[in-house]
């Protein structure tokens, strides 16, 4: 035991050395258990875009990107074994893909300063860089999301949602719970009626939440769910007729691997996006060349184009042109996560910029500053054709209503700050 | 040779009935503890501390908890994840509470409150017994976990349901929170391990021990010749949360640091401690500590085989591990039901034995 112990110290000592030459971007991501359908086309779109990076661009401004893998299966203790396992590797950002591991990793790797990309998950009131140093969530959030289905309700009600009621089905768990408070807030500015129906891990058992639906017949149903929930959610809804296009998801629950269990039955089901999906992007042929043809894809390499692989693809490119600005604003290829995270500070995602990375309109343009980490909050709404199996953009980038979230995220924020001791920054 | 009585002269009833009556044994324990106090401390490091280590000693009071109730007293218990929470909770409402009372204080009250609650839910243990138990704590488990995700003033009203433990020191150095160094860690949980191995230890060989040994091994016998039921078994479920609920309240407060209780509390993590007396032995306090090894280490020994080691793919290992741990466990169970506790127990017989068998 001494000698195991002291030969892993010793390991443990080189190992934290920075003697490579390349930039390391841990994946912790989850090919196993009841979240792996979900999981999986977001890790391989993310390992795929920076195989694309190290093989097309020969790196990031010369320094080639390495990908390291770890297992979460979804859970937060396996979570930390990989966080711990991956920090002494030099990991520039941690992009977790669960909320329970990124509320482990916000005090842990904000004392190791390591930066954290909660891109639409994670903590809400991260979006205060203020607080937040090392914490960031753009280009959107939960709040904003519930806020874009919201507006985009008013929208098809003329702007007036009084007298109407909204069923929320979602996850029991620190993930659904985020959007509660901006739903109440929302309801009480315009009027509608909240019921909430929670569902516990893993949601294959949901058979009472929608007999309340059929009972109470809301106008809308805005749904909150990951994994095996989503699919089980929509089948419900399908079998108790339930009008899909008043059936919103957020844009966790809006992927191919939730709608095509369901069959024609899913037909109009609407989820929120914040980035196009499909695979009609030129970005698909520079993939085709450097990564498919070369077989580099990773995992099975049958995911391409779908809505979580385009995910994935939009966290590496987020990631990497964030280690470029880092790059540019020090003067420097090989560098630390604490310069990745000015990088990620400076960041601006233009639509110039987005158009010579071959993914024209791909995502909203936006902007991080000192105070808000959190982009502009904007999304789509994206309806699934069952028939051409397909989804389309119904909508144009709607905007989140500010003036309400920005009071709760303040309001969380500083809560936060108060418990934990942290003085405001960028003052 | 060396492993024998021979020679190792009783001469006081105190000498007679030690835990480790012979001397090599003695002096292994002594070294295993002075490793353990004295030279892991140096040369931890985060991924130990965090992946390895907290994790083994939180469950492996666990372990000693459960296996009061199930393998001293043999009341099968389904309710250990839920009685973690209770002691997760209660440490967090307390520190939020009291931010003043040292953080030592805040711990061992969770365990006594989780001792209440365990000695409320271990009423039914008195009418009902076997499997019928087993559901009854199984309803145990669903309701606090229930009752911490419904009841908002338990996770005082944060928007996500989720509690965060707040920074705490002990001595002036952090236990609690992220600024935590890995040996400071690492000790606090050590000694809450080695002090409740040792309370367990003394409770389960005196007179309190016997009476739920005795309930055990023939409940109506036990109560002929003297043994009040209604005592032992409160008594043994009163222990077994107390340990429960530490190992929750460290489980949240010193390991994880934020926790949500249907993730971290559910009904696998009942199975899994559960399975840990199994594996390690029941009635048994090494087996606690070899089963929570066992369960623990194991996953994390081969994901860094067969992911680091070999380079196989992370999801290809993470289904090879799942089948390994299974085979393995069906393996123990089959080849050694009494557990790894039992195995140890043969090596020492033969052991003493060595080199001139009989």
């Amino acid at each position: 035991m001494k000698l195991k112990l002291a030969t892993l110290a010793l390991g443990a000592v080189m190992a934290a050395a920075p003697a490579m030459a390349e930039l390391v971007f841990p994946s912790l991501s989850y090919r196993t258990g009841p979240y792996a359908a979900n999981g999986i086309p977001f890790a391989d779109g993310y390992q795929d875009y920076f195989t694309l990076v190290n093989e097309r661009d020969g790196g990031i401004g010369g320094v080639m990107a390495k990908v390291i893998e770890c297992e979460t299966g979804y859970n937060t203790e396996k979570g930390v074994e990989c966080y711990e396992a991956t920090k002494g590797e030099g990991s520039l950002i941690y992009q977790p893909l669960s909320t329970g591991i990124t509320y482990q990793l916000i005090p842990r790797a904000s004392a190791d300063g390591i930066p954290v990309h909660s891109m639409g998950y994670g903590r809400t009131s991260a979006k205060n860089g203020k607080v937040f140093e090392w914490i960031f969530n753009y280009p959107a959030n939960y709040w904003d999301g519930a806020s874009i289905a919201v507006n985009h309700l008013l929208d098809l009600n003329g702007g007036d949602l009084s007298g109407k009621t909204i069923a929320l089905v979602y996850h029991n768990s620190a993930y659904g719970k985020e959007p509660i408070r901006t739903l109440e807030e929302l309801s009480k500015k315009h009027g509608y009626d909240l019921s909430l129906l929670p569902v516990d891990h893993p949601g294959q058992e949901q058979t009472s939440q929608w007999l309340q639906i059929r009972r109470e017949r809301p106008d809308y149903v805005l749904m909150w769910g990951w994994g095996v929930m989503n699919q089980v959610a929509i089948q419900e809804a399908a079998n108790i007729r339930f009008p899909m296009e008043n059936f919103i998801g957020i844009w966790w629950s809006g992927s191919e691997n939730d709608v095509l269990p369901v069959g024609d039955g899913a037909n109009g089901y609407k989820a929120l996006n914040m980035h196009l999906p499909g695979s009609d992007l030129p970005i698909y042929e520079d993939l085709k060349t450097y990564v498919y043809d070369k077989g580099l894809a990773a995992g099975a390499g049958d995911q391409a184009g779908s809505v979580l692989y385009n995910r994935g693809l939009y966290a590496a490119m987020l990631a990497v042109e964030a280690a470029k600005k880092a790059q540019e604003i020090h003067g420097t290829g090989q560098i630390t996560p604490a310069m990745m995270r000015d990088g990620m500070e400076a960041l601006e995602i233009t639509g110039a910029l987005m158009e010579e990375l071959g993914l024209p309109n791909f995502g909203p343009e936006f902007a991080v500053s000192c105070d808000n980490h959190g982009g502009s909050g904007l999304g789509i709404v994206q309806q699934w054709d069952a028939a051409a199996g397909t989804w389309n953009q119904i909508t144009d980038y709607i905007a989140p209503d500010a003036e309400v979230l920005n009071a709760l995220i303040v309001e969380d924020s500083m809560a936060y700050a108060a418990e934990n001791n942290i003085a405001e920054r960028c003052n | 040779m060396l492993y024998r009585e021979a020679g190792d002269f009783k001469t006081s009833y105190v000498d007679d009935s030690q835990t480790f009556p012979i001397k090599f044994d003695r002096w292994r324990y002594y070294a295993v503890l002075a490793v353990a106090f004295l030279v892991v401390p140096f040369v931890i490091n985060d991924y130990w501390a965090n992946a390895v280590l907290l994790p083994f000693l939180i469950y492996a009071i666990a372990a000693i908890g459960l296996n009061i109730l199930t393998g001293y007293c043999g009341q099968v218990s389904l309710g250990t994840g839920g009685f973690m929470a209770v002691g997760a909770y209660a440490c967090y409402k307390l520190m939020t509470a009291f931010p003043d009372v040292n953080i030592t204080f805040h711990i061992i009250a969770a365990g006594f409150i989780t001792a209440a609650v365990g000695v409320v839910f271990g009423l039914p243990s008195l009418r009902i017994k076997g499997f019928y138990l087993a559901v009854a704590t199984l309803a145990a488990q669903f309701f606090l976990v229930w009752l911490f995700n419904r009841v908002s003033w338990f996770y005082n009203y944060s928007a996500s349901g989720q509690i965060n433990a707040p920074e705490r020191q002990l001595f002036g150095v952090n236990i609690t929170g992220p600024n935590t160094e890995a040996w400071a860690t690492y000790l606090f949980c050590l000694v809450f391990v080695v002090a409740s191995a040792w309370i367990a230890r003394n409770l389960t060989r005196g007179a309190l021990g016997r009476r739920w040994m005795a309930i055990r091994d023939m409940d109506i016998a036990a109560e002929i010749i003297g043994v009040n039921p209604l005592s032992a078994k409160l008594t043994a479920f009163a222990v077994s949360s107390f340990f429960v609920g530490i190992s929750g309240a460290l489980f949240f407060a010193v390991y994880l640091g934020a926790v949500e209780v249907g993730e971290a509390f559910g009904i696998q993590k009942s199975f899994l401690v559960l399975f840990m007396i199994i594996i390690g032995g029941l009635g048994s306090i090494f087996g606690s500590f070899a089963g929570a090894a066992f369960m623990v280490l194991l996953p994390v020994l081969l994901k860094n085989t067969l992911v680091g080691g070999l380079g196989w793919p992370t999801d290809l290992a993470a289904h090879i591990e799942f089948m390994i741990v299974g085979i393995l466990i069906m393996t123990f169970l089959i080849a050694e039901p009494h557990g790894l506790a039992q195995l140890w127990r043969l090596a020492k017989e033969k052991l003493r034995l060595w080199p001139f068998p009989y």
